[in-house]
């Protein structure tokens, strides 16, 4: 067994304890430690990038106790590619809180290593209840996160997006519920084995408990009839928070993998059809949606929100394509888009900054300091964000599109990504000329330009031209990782097919 | 047994449910009180519904499956976590905001 699995939940569990407890620490100390482990984990996400290249599964079973029975951490390359993204995309997000947000309100550092904990135990987790359990570890910490400075827009947009979830985690429990009473197990591998080999009697309540977990992970993923709180809680949170959470989205998605691909996928008619008739309807939706929604926004924060609704139906659909080619594709986009929302929601609070008033909002016309930087970084991000060449945006729909043209259902997302593609590109290019291409004369008033926070926004802009230019490998590693995730025996075989010899390396 | 804790279930979730689509925070907050005490009887009684016995094995002749047990304890735990959470979140809105309503505003209300 190899420790450095568990890692990546306990670094940041301990991490946020320590904090926690020393919550008299000076400021900069309390940031050290919070860098510290951000930049740790990064480091333990190149080496799960690496360790799971190699096509194996690396297992690490709690406690010794061997699969099904115990509580069982699965590094796949699925796993190992999320927990690199987050790890990567938390690093920018606590250096740029470091410069000032932290400290307009209390507990913060401690709030994001929890919430780190929570998105890491979910990606690593072979067992639904545990999955439960770190959904929960990253809402709550999402939750306290969200409020973090206050206001009546937190307020207001926190309720909804608590009460919605506490919804979700009622109805996660009943469709848990409901599996481990027809089959008595909740070990990912061993319940799909289990379900494939239910009798069908038992069919009816199976497809309840999937269309459930749908609902749920719905919400979490924010599919087109669950999203609606998406916008306002995005908008309202504070900047590195806001550009934290757009990985969370990605959570939900992950999860739809993981579940339907490997629980419910298993056997002749398996389950996860019934699930799949769903999704592919309602991915088209939500994208169609998310492009109405960016062309409507009237500030570049709900914008970027529904940018994020836009990059989920994309990948919604690419996976309810069920190809291998699509699937990669669709995890290319998923690290392309998360980056670049990430980078909206950095820049809108940049911009906003340097505006004498409105902020971030378009209706306002306001002078804006420091014109042509922002304006070249937001240019920047607008083309790569838009799909146009040369940046990741482009690749990875150019790879989309070519992926999903042998498929029957193809040419309908042909459509809808063109056509959402469109209208982003028309909101950004409004948006862009609405405030770097004649605002009034600067005002005297001077308002300095963080350099450190314009450094790391254009790192993270650096992140995408990189993929960009070294797209060759990642694509071979996310074709290699739609292989595994399609081929979901392999997984069973691997956690179940010889628990002995899981336990017997492990000795401490 | 098994019709009584059916009936319990039933009527424990529709008034949660109720409750949850009315328009005040403490209502919903109720609801959503009623709703997770549903979901937990629901989990345990998936341990199948037995008396006389324990979840130990070898006390008795027959043992009930404890992890659901164990399952609902962690639900309820978290359950009561989020319930403090909701309940402090609706108070600091109601203080924030000025009314109860959970949009923030009362649409049947004047505005000032």
């Amino acid at each position: 067994m190899n420790h450095l699995v568990a890692l990546p939940i306990l670094i940041p569990l301990l991490a946020g304890a320590g904090l926690l407890l020393g919550y008299r620490l000076p400021l900069r100390l309390q940031r050290g430690l919070g860098i510290l482990s951000c930049t740790l984990l990064t480091l333990l996400g190149l080496w799960a990038v690496q360790q799971a290249g190699s096509g194996d599964y690396t297992l690490y079973a709690l406690g010794n106790w061997a699969p099904p029975f115990g509580i069982l951490l699965v590094l796949d390359r699925l796993s190992a590619v999320m927990l690199l993204l987050t790890a990567s995309l938390s690093l920018f997000c606590i250096l740029y809180a470091c410069r000032g947000t932290d400290r307009e309100g209390s507990h913060f550092h401690p709030l994001f290593q929890f919430q780190l904990m929570g998105i890491n135990g979910a990606f690593l987790t072979g067992d639904m209840f545990n999955l439960f359990v770190f959904f929960e570890v990253l809402l709550i910490a999402s939750y306290a996160l969200l409020l973090h400075g206050g206001g009546r827009a937190r307020s207001r947009a926190g309720l909804h997006y608590v009460i919605i979830n506490l919804v979700g985690s009622a109805l996660f429990l009943l469709a848990l519920g409901t599996l481990y009473g027809l089959t008595g197990t909740l070990n990912m591998a061993d319940l799909a084995g289990a379900i494939s080999a239910a009798p069908d009697t038992d069919k009816p309540l199976l497809v309840t408990a999937a269309l459930l977990l749908l609902v749920v992970f719905g919400i979490k993923a924010a599919i087109l009839p669950l999203l609606f709180w998406l916008p306002r809680a995005y908008s309202a949170a504070s900047a590195p928070v806001a550009a934290l959470f757009a990985i969370m989205t990605k959570v939900g998605i992950y999860a739809i993998i993981r579940i339907f691909m490997l629980v419910f996928g298993l056997g002749e008619a398996p389950i996860a059809d019934a699930v799949w008739l769903w999704v592919w309807p309602m991915a088209l939706a939500t994208l169609a949606l998310g492009g109405i929604g960016t062309l409507g926004a009237a500030s570049l924060r709900t914008m970027t929100a529904y940018l994020v609704v836009v990059s989920v139906g994309i990948l919604l659909a690419t996976v309810a394509l069920h190809d291998q080619a699509s699937l990669a594709a669709g995890l290319f986009y998923l690290l392309h888009s998360t980056c670049l929302t990430a980078v909206f929601f950095l820049l809108a609070d940049l911009v906003g900054r340097q505006r004498d008033r409105g902020y971030d909002r378009f209706s306002v016309i306001s002078a804006l300091n420091h014109r042509w930087l922002l304006g070249s970084l937001f240019f920047l991000a607008a083309v790569s964000m838009a799909g146009l060449p040369p940046f990741s945006g482009f690749i990875s729909k150019l790879w989309i599109l070519q992926a999903s043209l042998p498929l029957t259902n193809g040419l309908l997302l042909w459509a809808l990504v063109l056509g959402t593609g469109l209208l982003v590109l028309i909101a950004l290019s409004r948006c862009g000329s609405g405030w770097f291409w004649r605002p009034p004369a600067s005002t005297t008033t001077q308002r300095p330009l963080d350099p450190v926070r314009v450094g790391i926004v254009t790192a993270m802009i650096a992140v995408s031209i990189a993929l960009a230019l070294y797209a060759e490998p990642v694509m071979v590693y996310l074709d290699l990782t739609a292989q595994q995730i399609l081929s979901p025996e392999q997984y069973i075989h691997a956690v179940l097919a010889n628990p002995d010899a899981l336990l017997a390396g492990g000795a401490p | 047994m098994e019709l009584l804790f059916a009936i319990t279930l039933g009527v424990l979730t529709s008034t949660g449910v109720y409750l949850l689509l009315r328009a005040r925070t403490f209502s919903v907050v109720l609801g959503l009180t009623l709703l997770s005490h549903a979901v937990n009887l629901f989990l345990f009684g998936m341990g199948r519904l037995k008396t006389d016995s324990p979840a130990v094995i070898g006390k008795a002749l027959e043992h009930a499956d404890p992890l659901p047990q164990a399952l609902v304890l962690t639900a309820i735990v978290i359950g009561f976590a989020m319930t403090a959470f909701v309940v402090v979140l609706a108070l600091k809105a109601a203080v924030e905001l000025r009314n109860d309503h959970v949009d923030g505003e009362d649409p049947n209300e004047d505005r000032p």
